[in-house]
C-alpha cells in the first residue's frame, strides 16, 4: 500500500484541517497583537503547566471509544471540594496540594463510577450525556457546598464561610497553596520562569498514559473502543472496562483542576469548574484529535494553539477593530465552534466509510462492464 | 489423519422455538481429523444445530434443546459460548468478528494476550499486566504457519484483503490450544475463487494435523473436494449422509430440496400471457450483502414472476435496485420505454409499488394507526384521499375515504385488529405484513414488487398472504414480482421462477420443473438441459 507524495500531503492536510487552520490564524494574529516573544513564551509555559493535566485526562475515555469526556467537570468539582477542606484546615504549601488530592480522590472515584454507570446506559451518546451530567452534578455540588458545608459538614474558617454561618463564599483565596507546585522547583531562564515541578508531574502522567496503553487493561479498552460486541464476544467485561476508563479520567481531571487552581490562586467556588470540560475538549480537538482518536501530542499542540489564540486575539481584535471584547467573544465562540465542527466532521467521516462499501461494489461493476468492452 | 477416536457425538438433538420445530432428532459423529460437510437450504436447521453445539445463549433463552451431545466421550452442556470454547469447540462465523483497527496478531490473541508481571499488578490486579508483544507475535506466527498461508501478523485488519481476514479468524481458533473441533460457517462465501482454494488447502492441512472440522457451505464442489463425509439437513431432519466419494452434486441437491411433488399445487393459467411489461437488461445493484451483478429478464403483463435463491446471493437486490433504494445501473424498460434508475419518486409515479423485506425499517410507520399506514403512500404519491379547497390551495385529509379504504383491506386480507385506528406496532408480524400489502394495493400499482412476504409469519397467515396476492393478480391483472427464500412458496404462485446465484440469474424455470433442478441452480451447479430458459 504505497502512496504517492501528493496523496500523502493531501491525507495529512485532510486529517489535520483544524490545527492547520489555527496555525494560519496565529500567523496573522501574533504580529498584529504586538506582544513580545518573551511575553508570549512566558504565558505559554504558564498555561501549559496550568492546563495540560486537565486535557490529558481526556485521553483514556477516547481510547475506550467513549468520545470526549465532558464529564471531567465532575472530577473538577471533586478537586474543588478537596481545596475547600484544606483551606478550612489551613494546610499550607505543597502538603496542602497533596492533601487536597488525597481528600478528593475517593469523591472523584465515586462520581466517576456513577458517571460510568450512566454513560453505559447511554451507549453511543456518551458526549451529550456527559455534558448534561455536568450540568446536573453542578446542581448537586451547589446544594452540597451552599447548604451542606458549615451545616452538616463542619467548616470553621469564617473567611470562606458566608456571613450567615453556612455555605461557602463565592470566591476563595487559595493563598495557602498559591503556586505551591509551580514554585516548588523553579527555574528562570532570562525573563522566562519555568514551573519545573508542575512539568515533572505532567511528564509522569504522560509516561503513565504511554505505559497504560501497553497493559492488558489498556489493550482491552482499545478493543472495547473499536467494537463493543466483538470485545464482549471475546470475553472482555465491556461495561466494567468502560466504567474504569471514566473513573480514571475523572480522577485525573480532579488532580488537573487542583493543579489549575493552585496556579491561578483563587477559586470561584461556583464557576471554576463550569467550562473546564468545554475548554479542555476544544483544546484537544484544536490539537488535531478526533472523537475516536487522540494522543499525547494532540494535547500539547492543542493547548499551545488554543491558549495562544486566547492571548493574542483580544489584542489583535483591539488593533483590528478597536475593541478588546471581540477577543473574549472569540474565545467562547471558538471553543463551541470547534467542538461542533469536529463532531460534525466525525459523523461525516463515519458516513463516508459506510458509503465506501457501496462505492467498492460500484467500482467492481464499472470494471466488469469495461472489461466487456464498455457496451453500457 | 483420520482415526477412530470420536471427537463429537451428537445424539437425537431436537429443538423447537415455541412450538415451531426446527430440528428433529439429529444424530451423527465426527472423528478426530475428519472433515464433515454440512449442507442444507436456508432454514434447514444448520445454524440452529451449530448454535446448540457452540452454546449460544439464545438456545437456553428459548427453552433449551432435547437430546445430548458428547465431546471426547464426555457429556457436554454449555451455558455460554465461553464454555464451548473452553471445551474445545472453535467457531468461525459468517460475518467477520474482527476489530478493524487491530493487527492480525492482536485479533488472533484478542483477550488471550501474553502478559508480563510488573509492580502495579500487586496493587491494582492482573489487568495491569503488561502485554508481551514478542511472545504474542510468536504465537500468532505459529498459528498462521499451521494454516500454511501467507499472512502478515503486523497488518491491520482494515487494510487486509477479505481472504486474509478469514485466515485471521481461523488462526484465532487455532491459537486456542484446546480447540479440537472447528466449525466453519460458510467461510468461502465472501472469498474469491483463488482465496477459497487457499482456504480449502489450509483446512485440509489442519485436518491432517488432527483437527476435526464441520464445514458449512453452499458451494458443493468445495464440500466434495474438502470433506470426508457429507450430511444434508432438510426441514430439521438429517436426510442424507454419505462418504464424499460415493456421492455427486445432483444427489446432494436432490436431498437438499427434494420434497415430493404433491406438496404444492400449481394451477396453470388459462390464458397465455402475451405482452412484455418489464424488461431488465444488465442490471447491477450495489446493495451490501445482496449484490446484483448484471441480471437480464423479461416479465409479461399480468404475470407472477418469482425470484428465488439462497440468502446473500443477490435476489433481494433486484427489487431494491429497480425501486431505487440502492445505487444501481443498467437498463430497465417499462412498456418498452427506458425508465431512469435511482429515482424512487419517479418510479412510484410510473405505477410501481414495493413491499419491502424490511417491514419494520421501511415498510411501516409503527407509531401510526393502520388506516394511515395503508393510505399514507397513496396520499403522498397520487394525492388520493385528499379533499381540496380553494382550487387546491388548501388540502385536507379525507378521513371518511381513508376509513373506507382501510376497512376494505382489513376485510379483504383479514387483518386481525381491534379497529382501523390500532397502531401498527401492536400488530403481530403476519398482520403487519398484511398492512404492508394493503398499503401497496392502495396505490393501485401496475406492477408490484413483493420481497419475502411470508418471512417470520406463521403457516396460516402465510397462506392468507399468498392467496391475497394471487387473488389480487387474477382480479385486477396486476403484474407481481415476488422475491422469496422459500422455493415452495414461489412454485405455488409463480408463472416462472428465476433463481439467482452469486449475483446473476442462474436460470429461469417454470414451477412444474422438479425441485432438484431448482436446487442445482441455487448452488451454482447449473447448465440444466430441458425446456427451462438457460442463461
Amino acid at each position: 500500500m504505497s502512496m504517492s507524495n501528493s496523496e500523502k500531503v493531501k491525507k495529512f492536510l485532510i486529517n489535520n484541517t483544524v490545527p492547520i487552520l489555527f496555525v494560519v490564524l496565529l500567523f496573522f494574529a501574533i504580529p498584529l497583537s504586538g506582544f513580545s516573544p518573551e511575553y508570549l513564551a512566558n504565558e505559554m509555559i504558564t498555561r501549559l503547566g496550568r492546563n495540560s493535566f486537565l486535557v490529558l485526562a481526556l485521553l483514556i475515555p477516547v481510547m475506550a471509544g467513549m468520545g470526549m469526556n465532558f464529564g471531567i467537570v465532575l472530577g473538577a468539582m471533586a478537586g474543588e471540594i478537596g481545596l475547600i477542606f484544606i483551606t478550612d484546615w489551613g494546610v499550607v504549601g505543597i502538603n496542602g496540594v497533596f492533601l487536597a488530592m488525597i481528600i478528593s480522590t475517593p469523591i472523584a472515584i465515586i462520581l466517576g463510577f456513577v458517571a460510568g454507570l450512566i454513560l453505559n446506559a447511554a451507549k453511543g451518546r456518551e458526549m451529550v450525556t456527559g455534558f448534561m451530567l455536568g450540568f446536573f452534578m453542578n446542581g448537586v455540588y451547589q446544594l452540597f457546598v451552599l447548604y451542606g458545608m458549615g451545616n452538616i459538614i463542619p467548616i470553621n474558617n469564617p473567611k470562606i464561610l458566608l456571613p450567615r454561618g453556612y455555605g461557602i463564599r463565592n470566591a476563595i483565596d487559595l493563598v495557602n497553596i498559591r503556586q505551591a507546585f509551580d514554585s516548588f522547583i523553579k527555574l528562570k531562564i532570562g525573563d522566562i520562569s519555568i514551573p519545573v515541578f508542575s512539568f515533572i508531574i505532567i511528564a509522569i502522567l504522560c509516561i503513565f498514559i504511554v505505559w497504560f496503553r501497553k497493559t492488558k487493561l489498556g489493550q482491552d479498552m482499545r478493543a472495547v473502543g473499536q467494537d463493543n460486541d466483538i470485545a464482549a464476544a471475546s470475553g472482555i467485561a465491556v461495561k466494567r472496562t468502560r466504567i474504569l476508563s471514566i473513573v480514571i479520567s475523572t480522577v485525573l481531571a480532579c488532580y488537573g483542576q487542583i493543579i489549575f487552581l493552585q496556579n491561578i490562586g483563587t477559586m470561584n467556588t461556583y464557576n471554576s469548574h463550569e467550562q473546564v470540560g468545554t475548554f479542555a475538549v476544544a483544546a484537544i480537538l484544536i490539537g488535531g484529535a478526533s472523537v475516536a482518536k487522540a494522543n499525547i501530542s494532540n494535547v500539547f499542540i492543542g493547548v499551545v494553539l488554543f491558549h495562544m489564540t486566547f492571548i493574542v486575539s483580544p489584542r489583535a481584535g483591539k488593533e483590528l477593530v478597536g475593541q478588546a471584547q471581540i477577543g473574549e467573544h472569540f474565545r467562547v465562540f471558538v471553543s463551541y465552534a470547534v467542538i461542533a465542527i469536529s463532531l460534525a466532521l466525525y459523523a461525516w467521516r463515519r458516513q463516508a466509510a459506510k458509503n465506501r462499501e457501496i462505492k467498492a461494489v460500484l467500482d467492481e461493476q464499472n470494471e466488469a462492464i469495461e472489461n466487456r468492452g464498455g457496451s453500457q | 489423519m483420520e482415526s477412530n477416536e470420536v471427537v463429537l457425538k451428537v445424539e437425537n438433538i431436537g429443538k423447537d422455538f415455541f412450538g415451531n420445530v426446527v430440528l428433529k432428532s439429529v444424530s451423527f459423529e465426527v472423528k478426530k481429523g475428519e472433515v464433515i460437510g454440512l449442507v442444507g437450504e436456508n432454514g434447514a436447521g444448520k445454524s440452529t444445530l451449530m448454535n446448540i453445539l457452540f452454546g449460544l445463549p439464545v438456545i437456553n433463552e428459548t427453552g433449551g434443546f432435547s437430546g445430548n451431545f458428547f465431546l471426547n466421550g464426555e457429556k457436554a452442556h454449555f451455558s455460554s459460548s465461553f464454555d464451548a470454547l473452553d471445551a474445545g469447540i472453535g467457531m468461525v462465523h459468517q460475518e467477520f468478528v474482527l476489530l478493524p483497527g487491530f493487527t492480525a496478531t492482536e485479533n488472533i490473541l484478542l483477550n488471550r494476550e501474553s502478559v508480563k508481571d510488573n509492580f502495579a499488578v500487586n496493587i491494582f490486579g492482573d489487568r495491569l499486566k503488561h502485554l508481551d508483544r514478542e511472545d504474542m507475535k510468536k504465537r500468532a506466527v505459529n498459528a498462521i504457519n499451521k494454516l500454511d498461508v501467507n499472512l502478515d501478523p503486523e497488518m491491520i485488519v482494515a487494510e487486509m484483503p477479505v481472504g486474509h481476514r478469514q485466515f485471521t479468524e481461523i488462526a484465532r481458533e487455532i491459537d486456542r490450544s484446546s480447540t479440537k473441533l472447528l466449525i466453519l460457517d460458510e467461510p468461502t462465501a465472501v472469498l474469491t475463487e483463488s482465496e477459497a482454494e487457499i482456504m480449502i488447502k489450509a483446512a485440509k492441512k489442519l485436518a491432517e494435523e488432527g483437527m476435526s472440522i464441520i464445514f458449512i457451505s453452499h458451494r458443493l464442489h468445495e464440500v466434495l473436494d474438502l470433506c470426508d463425509r457429507v450430511l444434508v439437513l432438510r426441514d430439521g431432519n438429517l436426510v442424507f449422509e454419505s462418504e464424499s466419494e460415493n456421492t455427486n452434486p445432483r444427489e446432494i441437491a436432490e436431498s437438499m430440496v427434494g420434497r415430493s411433488i404433491s406438496d404444492f399445487e400449481h394451477t396453470e393459467r388459462k390464458k397465455e400471457l402475451q405482452k412484455d411489461l418489464l424488461e431488465v437488461k444488465d442490471l447491477w445493484v450495489a446493495m451490501p450483502g445482496e449484490v446484483v451483478k448484471g441480471v437480464n429478464f423479461t416479465v409479461k403483463k399480468g404475470e407472477i414472476f418469482g425470484i428465488g435463491g439462497l440468502a446473500g446471493q443477490g435476489k433481494l437486490g433486484i427489487a431494491n435496485g429497480i425501486m431505487g433504494l440502492f445505487p444501481s445501473r443498467g437498463k430497465v424498460l417499462f412498456k418498452g420505454e427506458e425508465i431512469p434508475l435511482n429515482n424512487t419518486k419517479n418510479i412510484l409515479d410510473l405505477g410501481f409499488s414495493f413491499v419491502s423485506e424490511d417491514r419494520r425499517g421501511v415498510g411501516l410507520l409503527l407509531d401510526e394507526p393502520i388506516d394511515w399506514n395503508i393510505t399514507f403512500t397513496a396520499m403522498q404519491a397520487h394525492e388520493r384521499f385528499i379533499v381540496k379547497y380553494l382550487g387546491g390551495l388548501l388540502k385536507f385529509r379525507n378521513d371518511k375515504e381513508i376509513r373506507k379504504e382501510a376497512l376494505k383491506y382489513i376485510d379483504m386480507l383479514q387483518i386481525k385488529c381491534t379497529s382501523e385506528k390500532q397502531f401498527a406496532r401492536a400488530l403481530s408480524g403476519g398482520n403487519q405484513q398484511k398492512v404492508c400489502l394493503a398499503k401497496a394495493f392502495a396505490l393501485n400499482p401496475e406492477i408490484l414488487f413483493v420481497s419475502e412476504p411470508t418471512r417470520g409469519i406463521d403457516v396460516g397467515a402465510k397462506e392468507l398472504v399468498l392467496n391475497a396476492l394471487k387473488k389480487y393478480n387474477e382480479e385486477s391483472g396486476i403484474t407481481i414480482i415476488i422475491t422469496s427464500s422459500e422455493l415452495e412458496e414461489l412454485r405455488s404462485i409463480s408463472d416462472r421462477i428465476a433463481i439467482v446465484n452469486e449475483g446473476k440469474i442462474a436460470g429461469i424455470l417454470p414451477p412444474s420443473k422438479p425441485a432438484t433442478d431448482f436446487g442445482l441452480l441455487m448452488i451454482g451447479e447449473s447448465n440444466i438441459n430441458g425446456e427451462g430458459e438457460i442463461k
